[in-house]
């Protein structure tokens, strides 16, 4: 299966199938494959969800946990994102430290959430200068059949938004209590697009991510606006590529968003 | 934060169009390029983008080590960007963080497209930029003197890679923002870099919150300011280079 002569055939049939307008699993060029959502995964996170799109299959758990506040933000609370590549996952991932990889998708997803504005940080200050709220969003790729960004981004928000916020008694955290769940505003949602020969396709199977040239990814909100964007990958887009990336992941995120 | 709180009433851009530094909303600011600044470097440039000061090297190609992250079909580009300890208001850690190796993978990606990399297979290509002093777009400063270094490396290119950082302030679309704009509390900070010939993006990102209309009036911004960058980034290769090559140092490879 991870050899490379198999993977080799594999990009040629894709490339084959692209250039005729079509895609090896039969999708539009524009079409997710089926996503599944499941809420409250784990009993010991305070939001946790598992998504799947596809084959594609990601956990996220939440943890509220105090901290102090950046010196820069001594009234707000953050977000810490971090993605966990598991071995698990393909035969392509190393234990170890995050890499480059898994830094990166950290990151964007990190920048679409933090970036709508949708958590008020400022609701999430204990005490000004000395302790705050931070949510640890971690990450864990179960297998991955393409698209780990969309999974990862979405299977996050779904855990914030079953998010609750721990008890405080004289500043410690009173385990197994809470007080309601925290407040979002907005859902960003991240759309990724692969492209392939000359075409962009959304949601990228694993096939497809190993014959794209490059990679975009773009976060929406329901209002319609863009709070992120991400070129990867060692190819380029036209700008007119970007603009029609843009307006799919309006129109498909309006989709997605119905299954929260 | 406390500085945030006092620029909600901030006025960006003032009626007569000039923004707080003098600036047009379509004004990028000063730059100066200097080709072949460091002697035993394949390549080298010392650029200034505002307040901004970066150097970049460019060794190779040669021998790809640890062998195991060769490619037998190309040239892997390896691309660090790293920022001064003092480059900041505050002390930098000097360990790479992750913003740093995120801008360093993005980057590389770039010139992996700008590279004819498929002419030297088994090798790589080290670029590395240092970021000296820094006020807002330093990953694009980083870039634009690393595609210099690049060319005088004498290396193969499809193109120069030349770029700038559009992005929002106080509600209006300006083109190379100052630190001061970057900290607007509604601030969207977009890096773009394209190839100037082609109009090829291969860098790209974005924070903040944009509308689809905004996007396309910072596209547009952001490609007519790029062609300028590019303008100054041939001028100063061909200041090295307007004379012949050979009388030129000998630090560039002659195919």
């Amino acid at each position: 299966m991870s050899s490379l002569v198999s993977w080799d055939f594999r990009t040629d049939k894709v490339l084959q199938a692209i250039r005729e307008g079509k895609r090896l699993d039969a999708r539009a060029f524009d079409q997710y494959r089926k996503i599944n959502i499941v809420k409250n995964i784990s009993e010991n996170a305070d939001g946790s969800a598992r998504v799947k799109i596809g084959e594609t299959d990601v956990i996220v758990g939440v943890k509220m946990i105090t901290s102090t506040p950046f010196p820069d933000s001594p009234d707000a609370g953050t977000l810490n994102v971090g993605v966990e590549l598991l071995p698990i996952a393909s035969p392509t991932f190393e234990a170890g430290p995050p890499d480059k990889e898994s830094i990166e998708l950290a990151r964007v997803v990190d920048r679409g959430i933090r970036e709508s504005k949708c958590l008020d940080f400022k609701e999430w200050s204990i005490e000004e200068g000395t302790l705050c709220w931070t949510a640890f969003v971690d990450i864990y790729a179960l297998n991955h059949d393409g698209n780990l960004f969309d999974a990862a981004a979405l299977a996050s928000i779904v855990s914030l938004l079953e998010t609750k916020m721990p008890k405080l008694e004289d500043k410690k955290i009173v385990k197994g209590e809470y007080k309601g769940k925290i407040k979002l505003s907005r859902k960003p949602l991240l759309c990724t697009f692969a492209k392939i020969a000359n075409s962009v396709v959304a949601d990228p199977s694993l096939p497809e991510e190993k014959a794209q040239s490059a990679r975009f990814s773009v976060a929406v909100t329901e209002d319609d606006y863009l709070t992120a964007f991400q070129k990867g990958g060692l190819g380029s887009f036209t700008a007119s590529e970007i603009d029609s990336a843009i307006d799919i992941a309006l129109k498909n995120t309006k989709e997605i968003r119905k299954q929260i | 934060m406390a500085a945030k709180k006092k620029e909600e009433k901030t006025e960006f851009v003032n009626k007569q169009g000039k923004r707080l530094d003098g600036r047009t909303t379509d004004q990028v600011r000063p730059i100066k390029i200097q080709v072949g600044v460091v002697p035993r470097a394949d390549g080298s440039c010392y650029l200034e983008w505002g307040q901004n000061k970066v150097i970049a090297a460019v060794y190779g190609p040669r021998e790809c080590l640890p062998k195991h992250t060769a490619s037998p079909y190309k040239a892997v580009v390896r691309y660090s960007y790293r920022m001064a300890t003092f480059s900041v208001p505050d002390r930098k850690n000097p360990k790479p963080g992750r913003r740093d190796i995120e801008i360093s993978k993005v980057s590389s990606e770039a010139f992996e497209r700008a590279i004819f990399t498929e002419r030297f297979p088994n090798t790589a290509i080290d670029i590395f930029v240092e970021v000296l002093d820094s006020n807002a777009g330093t990953r694009i400063a980083a870039l634009t003197c690393a595609a210099v270094a690049v060319a005088d490396a004498g290396i193969p290119m499809r193109d120069l890679i030349s770029g700038v950082a559009v992005g929002k302030a106080g509600g209006k679309i300006i083109v190379d923002m100052n630190k001061f704009e970057e900290d607007a509390p509604d601030a969207v900070d977009i890096p773009m870099a394209i190839l100037p010939n082609t109009e090829e993006i291969v860098l790209l990102q974005m924070d903040g919150l944009l509308s689809k209309k905004e996007w396309l009036e910072a596209r547009g911004k952001a490609f007519e300011a790029i062609k300028q960058v590019y303008e100054l980034q041939k001028q100063a290769l061909l200041k090295k280079y307007e004379q012949p090559v050979e009388a030129a140092e000998n630090g560039g490879v002659v195919q």
